[in-house]
C-alpha cells in the first residue's frame, strides 16, 4: 500500500497495462462473453446475438459447402473478436481495482476483539475474547497497543495512537481520542501505543474496509445515472439501425438483387454505436479508479458524475487556501516603545512556545534584529503556557512579565481585569468597550490590530509589566500558485467560496489575496448548511469538504461532500466520498476527475456515432453492386472488392475498440477553459475527427486486406 | 441556376426571418394569457367559448391530462370527419350532389385531416361535398394546426418552468391559437388571395364552351378561405387535385411567394417564442439558424438539380437550358417550383405546385431527406418545433458531456427519463416509413399501384410512406394510392407518426417542467452559438438522415446514376 500511494498518485494508464493486470484480463474476456453478463451491456449483447447467428451459418455453410467461406469465417471471427476487445476494456479496466482489492483483503485477516460484556461495567479488565465478525452494533471493545481494531467505531474512552496504513497507505501514526472530532476509528488499523475503548458502531459486512473492498473491486458497480441515460440512447440507436438493416432485403429483392444475412450482419455491427458501448463501463470503472488513485474513495458513482457538474466549491481557509500555519511577518510597535524592544520581549516570551506561530516569532526576531536564543535556566524564568481560557501565553523572568496573545486577551490582563472569555480569537477588536480604552497605547493597540485585521493578518499583542509594547502581524500565507487555479475554476464557470472562522475584515483580506469568488466569515456549521441551501436554491451543485461531526449536516446537504478520514465517523457516513489523506485541496482535483469521466464518456460517444458515414460509404456500394452496378460511385474510399470492403469495415471497427482502450482508462485531456473552448477542441477532435478517421483507416485496412490477399 | 432564382431564394428567407420576430412576440403574449391588440374583439368570444365548454381557463393540467385532453380531441375530431364523409349525401352544400366517400377513403381522409397531414387519396372537386370540404376538411386545418402549435408551447414551457407539475391548460391553448393566431392571420391572407383572383364562393360549378367548341365543367368553390389555412397550419390539402399548380389555388408570382411565406410563417415564430419563454431570443435564434442551414443544403441542392435539366433530353438534341421543366407551371418556373418543393416538405405543408414525381431523382430527392429527417426545418406548425427540440435533446446528450457536465438544455438536466421518450418519438418514423415501405414493394397489392418501374418506382412507395409517417401529405404522384392497401397502411403511417411522437414528447415536456433549473455559468454548454448550430446540424444529419441511406442508393441516388449513363425508369 505504502508504495502504491506514492507511486500510484497521478500515475499514468500505463500502470493499468502492466502484465500483472493484463494476463488475468485476457482469461476474463473470454469468461464475460457469458450471455447473462454480456445482456447489461445492450449494444454489445445484439453484437453477441447476431455472432452466434452468423456462426451457426457458417456452420451450416461448412457442412453443405455452400457460399464464401473464407470470407465468411474472417467476419465471424472479427465479430467475435469485436466482442472479446469489448471485454478486454473492461477486464483492464476492473484489473487494477481487484488487485487493490486482495491487498484490503489481507488486512481483512481474522481477528479477535477484547469484547467487554454489559458494557464495560465489569471494569476494563473484565474483557472477553470474541471474533471481529460477530461484533454487533453497540458493542463496547478493548482494544490495547498491538492489537488490530476489530471493526469500525466512535473512541468513548482512552487515547492511542494508531497506524492507519491499512486504510490509507501512510504509516505515520495518527492520534485517536475520545470526545472532539478525532474519535472514529477504522476496524483493520492497528493501535500502537496506549489504549482506547470503542463503541462498535458498523454491523459485520458493512465496515469501511468491506466497503471500501467492495468499491474497489467494482463487485457492486452500479451504473451511474448518466451512464443509465447513455445506455439508453445507445439502445435507442441499436433499434434505429436495427430497422435500418431488416428493411434491407425487402428493399432488394424489389431491385431483384439479394443480400446474404452475412452482409446484413456486417452491416448492422459496424452501424451500431459498438465503440462507446465496448468502452462505456471501462471509462466508468476507470474514473472511479483514478479517485482510488488519488486516495479518495467515492461512496458511489453518482457522487462521481455530480463532482463534474460541480458550481460552487466551499473550501476551507486554513490547509487549502493558505498553508496551515500563520507566520510572524512585522513588529509594531506603539509610539514611544522601539521596535527592537518589542522584538526583544515578543523573542523572549515565545522562546519555548513550541506553536508554529511562536516558532515563528523566533525566527522573525532573529531575521530582522539578530536576537539569539537565550539559556533561560539562570533567570529564573517561569513561562506560562497558552491555554483556550486564557488566550494569553507568556514569560515571568528576571523579574519582568510579558503577556503575548489576542488582543482583547492582553488588554484585559494589562487592566487587571482578567480575559474576555466571550469574545472569540481573531473577532477579537470589536468584542472591546470603547469605554475601557482610555489610555492612549490602548487606543493605538486597538488601532493597529484593526489594521492588520484588515490587511487579512491576525494581531498578536505583546505587553510587558503591563505596559503595552504593540502588536506582532501574524500573517495568513496563501498557498503558491492557488490565485491562477481559483481563475482557471472561475473559466470553467466555478464559483470558490472560502469558509473561515475569520472576522469578515480579515477574511476579505485574504479572499482579495487568493482571488476566490466570495467568502463566508466567523462560519458556524449552521452558516455553512445555510449556504449550501442557498446555492442550491439558485440551482447549482456544491461541493464541499469537512471532518467534524458539526459539518454533518453540511456535508449530507451538499452534493459532493468530501469527508476528511482523520474525522468523526459521523463525518464519514455524511459524505459522499472519504479523503483517505484527509487533505481538503483535493476538492479541485475530485472536480476535474469528475469532468474528465463525463468528456471522456462524450468525446467517445461522439467518435462512434460520427464513424457511422464512412462505414455506410464502405459498405452500401459493396452490398448493392452486384445489381445496381451503378452504385460504384459511392465507393468513395475506392475499396477495391466488395468482399474487402465488407471485411475492412468490420476490422476497422474492431480495431478502433483496441485503439482506445488507452483513451478510455486514462481520460480525455482536461484542460481548465470555458465550456466553449473545450467543446470546440473536442467537436474538432472527437467528432470531425470521428467523420474523417475512419475513411483513412478503412482505406488502409483495405490495402493490407487486399496485400496480404485476405480476400 | 439564374441569378434571378437565387434572388427570389434569398428574399424568400428574409422575409421569414423578418416576420419570425414579430409573431413570436404575438403568439408568446397569446399562450402566456397576456393583452393584445386583438383583444378587445376576441377576449368576450374567448370567454364565452370557455363558459358555453365549461372550461376554467386558471386551472392547468398535469402533462397527462393535457394529453388525455389532446387524444380525446383528436379522436372525437376524426370520428366526426369520418362520419361527415361518409353521409355527405344527405348534408347541405352538396350542389354537386357527390355521394358518400368509400370507408376505407374516409378512414385515410380522416385520419390525414387529423394529423395535420392532408395526404389525399381523392380528388378534391370530384370528391368532396362544400359542406365536408368547410365543416371537415378545413376545421381540421385549423384545430390539427392548433394542435401542434398548442403541444410546442406545452413543451417549451416545460423548458420554461422550473418546479412546476402542470404544463398548461390544451384546451385554453387550442381555443387562443385558432381564436388570436389562426383565424385573424388566414382571413388577412384569404382576403389577398381573392384579390390575386382565386375564387371564394358556394356557387356550383361553371359549364363553358371552350374554343374548340368543347363542353368542360369549371370547378369552383370556397377556395380561398381553405388555401390560407391550408398554408398557415402547414396542412397542404388543395381543394383541387392539383393543389397549388392549379390556377384557382395559387394564380400568380404573388401569391406563390405568399403562399411559401406563409409555410414557414408561424414554425419560424414558434423558434422566436421559444426563445422568448425561456428567457434568452438568442436559444430561439440558434434553432431556427439550424433550421436554416439545413433548408439552405436543401434549396442549392434541389434547385442545382432541376436547373440542370434532362441529360436524355439533351442527348436528343433538345434545348435543356431552360432545366427540367416536365411537371412544372410555367407561371412558376424552375427556381419558384424547387423552392416550392424544399419548403412544402420542409415544413410539413405538403401543398405542391409541380409534380415532385417529375424533378430529376436528386431534386425529388430533397423533398424526401426532409420529410425523412422528421419535418423539422421550419417543420409542421408546432411538430417542427418539438421535432427539432427532441433532436437538440439528443445533440446535446450525445456531445454534451464534451464539457464536462453531465447534460443539461437551458438549464434542464437531461437524464434517462428525457433520453428514453426522445428515443420512443424518434423511432417511430423510420419504423413507419422503412417498415411500410418494405412490405408494400414485395407485396403485389402494393406494387400493383406504382406507375413506374424500377428505382422510380421504388421512390414513389417510399415517398408515399416517408410523406405520411411524417405528416406532410405531398405525393410524389405516379401511385395509385386510393386502394384498400394503401388507404389503410397510410393511415396507420399517419396516426403513429404524430400520435406516437407526441405523447413521448408531452412525457418530456411534463418531466422538464417539474425538474429545478440549473444555473448557467461558464462552464454550462452554450447552446445559442454557430458551434451549436453545427452540432445540431451534424447530429440531424448523421442520427436522423443516415438511417436512410440505404433507402435513398436503392432510390433516386441509384436512378441519378443510372440517368447519367443513360438509362431512364
Amino acid at each position: 500500500m505504502e508504495s502504491q500511494k506514492k507511486t500510484g498518485r497521478r500515475s499514468s494508464a500505463s500502470t493499468m497495462l502492466d502484465p500483472a493486470i493484463l494476463v488475468p484480463a485476457l482469461g476474463d474476456s473470454v469468461r464475460k462473453l457469458d450471455p447473462r453478463l454480456m445482456v447489461r451491456n445492450p449494444v454489445m449483447f445484439c453484437v453477441e446475438a447476431v455472432a452466434a447467428l452468423t456462426t451457426l451459418l457458417l456452420l451450416r455453410d461448412l457442412a453443405t459447402g455452400a457460399g464464401n467461406i473464407g470470407f465468411a469465417v474472417q467476419i465471424v471471427v472479427w465479430l467475435w473478436f469485436t466482442l472479446l476487445f469489448a471485454n478486454f476494456a473492461e477486464a483492464v479496466a476492473e484489473g487494477r481495482g481487484k488487485a487493490q482489492a486482495a491487498s484490503l483483503r489481507k488486512t481483512k485477516t481474522e481477528t479477535n476483539a477484547k469484547l467487554l460484556p454489559n458494557n464495560g461495567e465489569g471494569g476494563t479488565d473484565r474483557w472477553q475474547t470474541v471474533p471481529a465478525t460477530r461484533l454487533k452494533t453497540g458493542d463496547l471493545v478493548l482494544v490495547e497497543a498491538g492489537d488490530l481494531i476489530p471493526s469500525d467505531g466512535e473512541v468513548v474512552e482512552g487515547v492511542a495512537s494508531v497506524n492507519e496504513a491499512a486504510i490509507t497507505g501512510e504509516s505515520a501514526p495518527v492520534i485517536r481520542e475520545s470526545g472532539g472530532d478525532r474519535s472514529a476509528v477504522t476496524g483493520g488499523t492497528q493501535v500502537i501505543s496506549d489504549w482506547i475503548k470503542v463503541r462498535i458502531t458498523a454491523a459485520p459486512g458493512s465496515t469501511f474496509l468491506d466497503r471500501m473492498i467492495a468499491l474497489v473491486e467494482g463487485a457492486q458497480r452500479q451504473k451511474t445515472p448518466n451512464e443509465i441515460a447513455l445506455n439508453i440512447l445507445l439502445a435507442g440507436m441499436t433499434i434505429i439501425f436495427v430497422i435500418a438493416v431488416a428493411t434491407i432485403p425487402s428493399f432488394v429483392a424489389y431491385a431483384g438483387g439479394s443480400v446474404s444475412v452475412l452482409v446484413l450482419v456486417a452491416l448492422f455491427v459496424t452501424l451500431i454505436p459498438t465503440t462507446i458501448g465496448a468502452l462505456l463501463s471501462a471509462i466508468g470503472i476507470a474514473g472511479m479508479d483514478r479517485l482510488v488513485r488519488f486516495n479518495v474513495l467515492a461512496m458511489s458513482g453518482r457522487a462521481v458524475e455530480a463532482a463534474g457538474d460541480v458550481d460552487t466549491l466551499l473550501l476551507d481557509k486554513t490547509g487549502t487556501i493558505t498553508l496551515g500555519n500563520r507566520q510572524a511577518s512585522e513588529f509594531l510597535p506603539v509610539s514611544g516603545v522601539a521596535e527592537r524592544d518589542l522584538a526583544d520581549a515578543a523573542q523572549l516570551a515565545s522562546l519555548v512556545d513550541e506553536t508554529p506561530e511562536g516558532r515563528s516569532i523566533v525566527v522573525l526576531a532573529k531575521e530582522k534584529y539578530g536576537i539569539r536564543g537565550r539559556d533561560m535556566a539562570d533567570r529564573h524564568a517561569h513561562f506560562i503556557p497558552f491555554s483556550a481560557q486564557t488566550r494569553i501565553s507568556g514569560i515571568d523572568a528576571d523579574g519582568s512579565a510579558i503577556r503575548k496573545g489576542a488582543v482583547d486577551a492582553v488588554l484585559a490582563h494589562v487592566r487587571g481585569a482578567g480575559p474576555t472569555v466571550a469574545a472569540s480569537r481573531g473577532g477579537a477588536v470589536a468584542a472591546i468597550r470603547p469605554n475601557a480604552l482610555a489610555d492612549a497605547a490602548e487606543r493605538e493597540v486597538t488601532a493597529i490590530a484593526e489594521r492588520v485585521a484588515k490587511a487579512g493578518g491576525t494581531p498578536l499583542a505583546v505587553a510587558r509589566d503591563g505596559r503595552l509594547l504593540g502588536v506582532i502581524h501574524l500573517k495568513d500565507v496563501v498557498k503558491g500558485g492557488i490565485r491562477e487555479r481559483f481563475a482557471a475554476l472561475r473559466q470553467m464557470g466555478i464559483k470558490t467560496v472560502m469558509i473561515t472562522g475569520d472576522n469578515p475584515m480579515t477574511a476579505a483580506a485574504i479572499a482579495a489575496e487568493a482571488g476566490v469568488d466570495d467568502f463566508l466569515a466567523q462560519a458556524t456549521p449552521e452558516a455553512k448548511l445555510q449556504l449550501i441551501r442557498d446555492e442550491q436554491a439558485k440551482g447549482k451543485l456544491v461541493a464541499m469538504c469537512g471532518d467534524g461531526t458539526n459539518d454533518a449536516p453540511a456535508l449530507a446537504q451538499a452534493d459532493v461532500g468530501v469527508a476528511m478520514n482523520t474525522g468523526t465517523m459521523a463525518a464519514r457516513e455524511a459524505g459522499n466520498m472519504v479523503d483517505l489523506d484527509s487533505d481538503p485541496t483535493k476538492l479541485i482535483e475530485i472536480v476535474e476527475i469528475g469532468k474528465q469521466l463525463l468528456m471522456t464518456r462524450g468525446a467517445l460517444t461522439t467518435f462512434s456515432i460520427a464513424n457511422d458515414v464512412a462505414k455506410y460509404f464502405a459498405i452500401i456500394p459493396a452490398m448493392f453492386l452486384a445489381f445496381y452496378p451503378q452504385l460504384g460511385a459511392l465507393n468513395v474510399m475506392g475499396l477495391a472488392s466488395p468482399e474487402s470492403a465488407i471485411l475492412s469495415a468490420i476490422i476497422f471497427n474492431a480495431l478502433v475498440i483496441v485503439a482506445l482502450i488507452p483513451l478510455a482508462l486514462r481520460g480525455v485531456r482536461y484542460r481548465p477553459v470555458g465550456a466553449a473552448s473545450l467543446l470546440r477542441r473536442n467537436l474538432l477532435v472527437y467528432g470531425l475527427g470521428g467523420i474523417v478517421i475512419p475513411f483513412a483507416g478503412i482505406k488502409a485496412i483495405d490495402l493490407i486486406v487486399n496485400a496480404i490477399g485476405l480476400v | 441556376m439564374t441569378v434571378n432564382g437565387w434572388i427570389l431564394i434569398l428574399l424568400f428567407a428574409a422575409l421569414v426571418a423578418a416576420v419570425a420576430r414579430p409573431l413570436g412576440g404575438f403568439m408568446t403574449r397569446v399562450f402566456t394569457g397576456e393583452r393584445t391588440l386583438l383583444s378587445p374583439v376576441l377576449r368576450p368570444v374567448e370567454r364565452g367559448l370557455y363558459r358555453l365548454a365549461g372550461v376554467d381557463e386558471k386551472t392547468e393540467q398535469h402533462w397527462v391530462t393535457y394529453a388525455v385532453a389532446m387524444l380525446l380531441f383528436n379522436l372525437a375530431g376524426m370520428l366526426l370527419l369520418y362520419g361527415m364523409q361518409r353521409v355527405q349525401g344527405l348534408l347541405p352544400f352538396n350542389p354537386q350532389g357527390m355521394a358518400a366517400v368509400p370507408a376505407d377513403l374516409a378512414f385515410n381522409t380522416a385520419a390525414s385531416f387529423t394529423t395535420n397531414t392532408n395526404w389525399q387519396n381523392y380528388g378534391g372537386e370530384g370528391t368532396m361535398s362544400y359542406f365536408v370540404q368547410m365543416a371537415g376538411l378545413t376545421v381540421h386545418n385549423f384545430v390539427s394546426a392548433a394542435t401542434g402549435i398548442a403541444l410546442a408551447v406545452a413543451l417549451v414551457r416545460g423548458f420554461a418552468r422550473a418546479g412546476c407539475r402542470t404544463v398548461g391548460n390544451f384546451w385554453v391553448d387550442l381555443t387562443r391559437c385558432t381564436l388570436y393566431v389562426l383565424l385573424p392571420l388566414s382571413f388577412v391572407v384569404a382576403l389577398f388571395l381573392v384579390w390575386q383572383g382565386v375564387p371564394q364562393t358556394l356557387g356550383a360549378a361553371v359549364d363553358a364552351t371552350t374554343l374548340e367548341g368543347a363542353k368542360q365543367t369549371i370547378a369552383l368553390g370556397p377556395v380561398a378561405s381553405q388555401e390560407a389555412i391550408k398554408m398557415l397550419g402547414t396542412n397542404g390539402g388543395g381543394f383541387f387535385n392539383a393543389n397549388s399548380a392549379h390556377p384557382f389555388e395559387n394564380p400568380t408570382a404573388l401569391t406563390n411567394l405568399i403562399q411559401m411565406l406563409s409555410i414557414f410563417a408561424l414554425g419560424a415564430g414558434l423558434t422566436n417564442l421559444f426563445g422568448r419563454m425561456v428567457g434568452d431570443e438568442r436559444q430561439g435564434w440558434a434553432i431556427l439558424a439550424a433550421m436554416g442551414v439545413l433548408f439552405f443544403l436543401g434549396v442549392t441542392l434541389a434547385y442545382w438539380a432541376e436547373a440542370q435539366g434532362n441529360p436524355a433530353l439533351t442527348a436528343l438534341g433538345i434545348d435543356t437550358a431552360a432545366g427540367n421543366m416536365e411537371g412544372k407551371e410555367t407561371r412558376f418556373g424552375i427556381a419558384a417550383s424547387a423552392l416550392f418543393a424544399v419548403v412544402t416538405t420542409a415544413a410539413s405543408c405538403g401543398a405542391v405546385n409541380a409534380m415532385h414525381d417529375s424533378f430529376m431523382p436528386l431534386g425529388g430527392m430533397v423533398p424526401m431527406i426532409n420529410m425523412m429527417l422528421g419535418e423539422i426545418i421550419i417543420g409542421g406548425v408546432g411538430a417542427g418545433l418539438y421535432g427539432m427540440l427532441l433532436f437538440a435533446i439528443i445533440a446535446l446528450f450525445v456531445a454534451g458531456l464534451m464539457v464536462g457536465r453531465t447534460p443539461e438544455y437551458l438549464g434542464k438536466k437531461l437524464e434517462a427519463k428525457e433520453v428514453k421518450m426522445t428515443m420512443l418519438a424518434v423511432l417511430c418514423l423510420p419504423v413507419m416509413m422503412l417498415g411500410w415501405t418494405a412490405l408494400a414493394v414485395v407485396l403485389d397489392t402494393g406494387t400493383a399501384s406504382m406507375a413506374n418501374a424500377g428505382p422510380h418506382g421504388f421512390s414513389e412507395a417510399l415517398y408515399a410512406y416517408v410523406s405520411a409517417a411524417a405528416n406532410n401529405g405531398s405525393a410524389f404522384a405516379g401511385l395509385t394510392g386510393n386502394t384498400l392497401w394503401y388507404n389503410l397502411t397510410l393511415a396507420v403511417g399517419m396516426l403513429v407518426g404524430r400520435f406516437f411522437v407526441i405523447v413521448p414528447m408531452l412525457a418530456i415536456a411534463g418531466s422538464l417542467a417539474a425538474k429545478t433549473r440549473a444555473a448557467a455559468s461558464a462552464g454550462t454548454f452554450p447552446t445559442h452559438d454557430t458551434l451549436f448550430v453545427g452540432l445540431l446540424v451534424g447530429v440531424i444529419l448523421i442520427v436522423g438522415g443516415l438511417t436512410f441511406f440505404p433507402a435513398l442508393a436503392l432510390g433516386p441516388v441509384v436512378e441519378h446514376l443510372a440517368m447519367n449513363a443513360g438509362t431512364l425508369f
